[in-house]
C-alpha cells in the first residue's frame, strides 16, 4: 500500500479524508491492526505544547516621518531590548530577551515576571505595546529618538521564527545534591524530591516521524494557533542518538525551525512563561500532520507511551558540568503516572508540557484537515538523518593570546 | 459538634500588642494551627490559621476575634487560579505541599481544590505562565 501526498489531497479536497490524531490511532492499530489502519488512514495529526526558549518574532516597523535608523541603535519593546543588527527598521524580538532593569538572578530565585515571550504573547491579543527607539542619526535617517504605541496590525511584517522547537524527546530533570535548584526544568526539589519531564510523548510531532521520513523543509504545520512552515532543521538537530528498536530516539533528538505569520496567531497557544530562578520564555503549541503514505510510517505513528524512553539528568550536577551521565531511563508510560523509581526511591513526576492542550492542537489540526482548510504539503528537502554526517559539537575553548 | 476550618486574621495595628491568639486557645478552648503569619508592630498583620474545636466553641471564638477589631475572612477565595492563563501543564503539582493542585489522571488536567488549599503560596512562583494569583 503506497499512498502519495497529492492523493491524500484530493481525499481532502473531496471532504473524504480520513484524519486521526496520533493518540486515537494507537487504538485503532490495536483494533484493526497496522495493514488495515494504513489503508484507512489518510492523516494522523501530532501536538505539542510547551515552553521552547529558541523562539522569536521579527518586525518590520514601518518608517517614521522624520526616517530613524533603528539598525545599529537601541530598542525596546516594553521595556524588553530587541535586536537591531539589520536594516533601518527591521528588529528581531526573542523570547528569552528581559529588561535592562530586571532584577535577573540578584536575589535568587529571580522570579523573572516579563521578558520577549510576554511581548509576543501581548502583541498577538491585540494589544498596544511601546516601542522606544535611540538612533545615532544619518542624513537620510536623521531622526535620534522615538517613543511611540505599535500594534501588530499596524506593522508591515509580523513572523515568529523559531531555531529551535518540537525536540524529539527530552531529558527527565532530577535533583541529586541537598538544596533546591531553580533550573529551566523547573523547581527541583533536593534529593530526588520531584522529577519534571517535558515532552507530549505519544502525541509529539517528531516521535511520531523517528526518522523524518514525512516531516521535511517546507511542511505545513500547525504553528500558535495559525498555520506555518518547517523552514529547517532545528539548531542542535542531533539524529545519531541512542535508539530503541523500533527507531525513537532515546535522548534529545531532531527539532524543527519553524515559521509563520503572526498576525494569524492566537494568544492562547504562543504563551508567555516565566521560569523561576531561570528565565523568560514563550509556552508555543505546535501540531504536524504525519501523511500515512505507508505501513511503515503508519505504524511509526502508532507508537505510545509505554514505549518511548527518556533519560533522567541530574541538573544539579552532570547537566551543569556538560558530563554526559545518566542517572537511569524511564517510559513516559511511567512518567505519566505520577511517580518513578529513581535509585530506588518513589519520585513524583510533574511535566512542563502540556498533555491536555497537546492533545487539543492534534484534534483543531484534524478538523482544518476536515474540513478542507487545511492542505498537506510536500516537503521541498528532507531533514538531515541518522548517519548523515550531523553532530552535536560541544564549544571548543582556545585560549585567546594577546 | 467539632469544626474545623481555615481563616485569614487581619489585626489592625493597635492591636499587634495584645496577646489575642493566646486568648483564643485559654479562654474559648480551640486548637489551632498556624499557617501563614506577619505579624510586625504598629502596622496591620495577617495570619492564616487553621481553627479547630466544637461548634459553639469556634462561634465564641470568633465573636471574640470580632470585638477584639480583627477582621476575619474565609480562606478558599485568597489564591485563585487564573483560569485563562493556567495551561494544565501540571509543573506546580509536586510543589504544592497539601495536594490542593492534582491531576485528574483521566483527563491530565490539573485540578485545584480549593478547601485543600493552605495558602502557603508555594505555587505562586513556580508556575510557569503564573495563572495562581494571591488575594489578601
Amino acid at each position: 500500500m503506497i499512498k502519495t501526498i497529492a492523493e491524500i489531497n484530493e481525499k481532502i479536497g473531496r471532504g473524504q479524508a480520513v484524519v486521526v490524531t496520533a493518540e486515537e490511532v494507537i487504538g485503532l492499530v490495536a483494533k484493526k491492526g497496522v495493514e488495515r489502519a494504513a489503508r484507512e488512514v489518510d492523516v494522523v495529526t501530532t501536538g505539542t505544547f510547551g515552553p521552547m526558549c529558541s523562539s522569536g518574532a521579527y518586525f518590520n516597523l514601518g518608517h517614521s516621518k522624520p526616517r530613524i535608523k533603528v539598525g545599529g541603535g537601541r530598542a525596546y519593546l516594553n521595556d524588553v531590548p530587541v535586536y537591531t543588527g539589520i536594516a533601518a527598521v527591521d528588529v528581531f524580538l526573542g523570547a528569552t530577551a528581559i529588561p535592562d532593569d530586571d532584577p535577573r538572578n540578584r536575589i535568587h530565585p529571580g522570579p523573572f515576571n516579563y521578558g520577549g515571550g510576554h511581548v509576543i504573547e501581548e502583541l498577538v491579543a491585540g494589544k498596544d505595546v511601546r516601542l522606544v527607539v535611540s538612533a545615532y542619526g544619518t542624513d537620510c535617517y536623521p531622526r535620534k529618538r522615538l517613543e511611540t504605541w505599535i500594534n501588530i496590525k499596524d506593522l508591515n511584517e509580523a513572523v515568529l521564527f523559531n531555531v529551535r522547537n518540537a525536540y524529539q524527546n527530552y531529558n527527565v530533570a532530577v535533583n541529586l545534591s541537598d538544596k533546591t535548584i531553580y533550573t529551566y526544568m523547573g523547581v527541583l526539589k533536593p534529593k530526588l524530591g520531584n522529577a519534571n519531564y517535558c515532552s507530549a510523548g505519544q502525541l509529539s510531532p517528531l516521535l511520531n516521524d523517528p526518522y523524518y521520513k514525512t516531516i521535511g523543509i517546507g511542511t505545513r504545520i500547525f504553528i500558535g494557533g495559525g498555520m506555518g512552515y518547517v523552514a529547517w532543521h532545528g539548531t542542535q538537530h542531533n539524529p545519531d542518538v541512542l535508539r530503541s528498536d523500533d527507531g525513537v530516539p532515546r535522548r534529545g533528538a531532531g527539532t524543527l525551525a519553524v515559521i509563520g505569520d503572526l498576525k494569524q496567531m492566537n494568544p492562547r497557544w504562543l504563551v508567555g512563561t516565566s521560569m523561576l530562578g531561570y528565565g523568560s520564555t514563550l509556552t508555543v503549541g505546535i501540531g504536524v500532520p504525519i501523511p500515512i503514505l505507508s505501513e511503515e510510517i503508519l505504524r511509526y505513528t502508532a507508537v505510545k507511551d509505554e514505549d518511548i524512553f527518556a533519560a533522567i539528568v541530574d541538573y544539579s550536577g552532570s547537566y551543569p558540568q556538560m558530563s554526559p551521565d545518566v542517572v537511569g531511563e524511564v517510559s513516559y508510560g511511567e512518567l505519566k503516572s505520577g511517580r518513578i523509581s529513581v535509585k530506588g526511591k518513589e519520585v513524583p513526576t510533574a511535566s512542563l508540557s502540556s498533555y491536555p492542550r497537546a492533545v487539543e492542537i492534534a484534534n483543531m489540526l484534524k478538523d482544518w484537515i476536515i474540513k478542507g482548510e487545511f492542505l498537506l504539503t510536500e516537503p521541498v528537502a528532507p531533514l538531515p538523518g541518522v548517519k548523515e554526517g550531523i553532530t552535536f559539537k560541544p564549544l571548543k575553548e582556545r585560549p585567546i593570546e594577546e | 459538634m467539632a469544626i474545623s476550618k481555615r481563616v485569614v486574621l487581619h489585626f489592625p495595628s493597635r492591636s499587634v500588642d495584645q496577646p489575642i491568639i493566646y486568648r483564643l486557645v485559654r479562654d474559648y478552648n480551640l486548637v489551632l494551627n498556624i499557617l501563614k503569619a506577619s505579624v510586625t508592630p504598629k502596622e496591620e498583620g495577617i495570619m492564616v490559621l487553621e481553627l479547630s474545636g466544637a461548634r459553639a466553641d469556634y462561634d465564641k471564638g470568633i465573636r471574640y476575634l470580632q470585638e477584639a477589631g480583627v477582621r476575619i475572612q474565609s480562606l478558599g477565595q485568597d489564591i485563585m487560579r487564573n483560569d485563562a492563563r493556567c495551561t494544565h501543564c501540571g509543573a506546580c503539582v509536586v510543589i504544592c505541599p497539601t495536594g490542593a493542585l492534582a491531576l485528574d489522571p483521566k483527563t491530565r488536567m490539573v485540578d485545584f481544590y480549593e478547601d485543600k488549599c493552605t495558602a502557603c503560596e508555594l505555587c505562586v512562583l513556580p508556575c510557569p505562565p503564573r495563572a495562581m494569583e494571591v488575594y489578601f
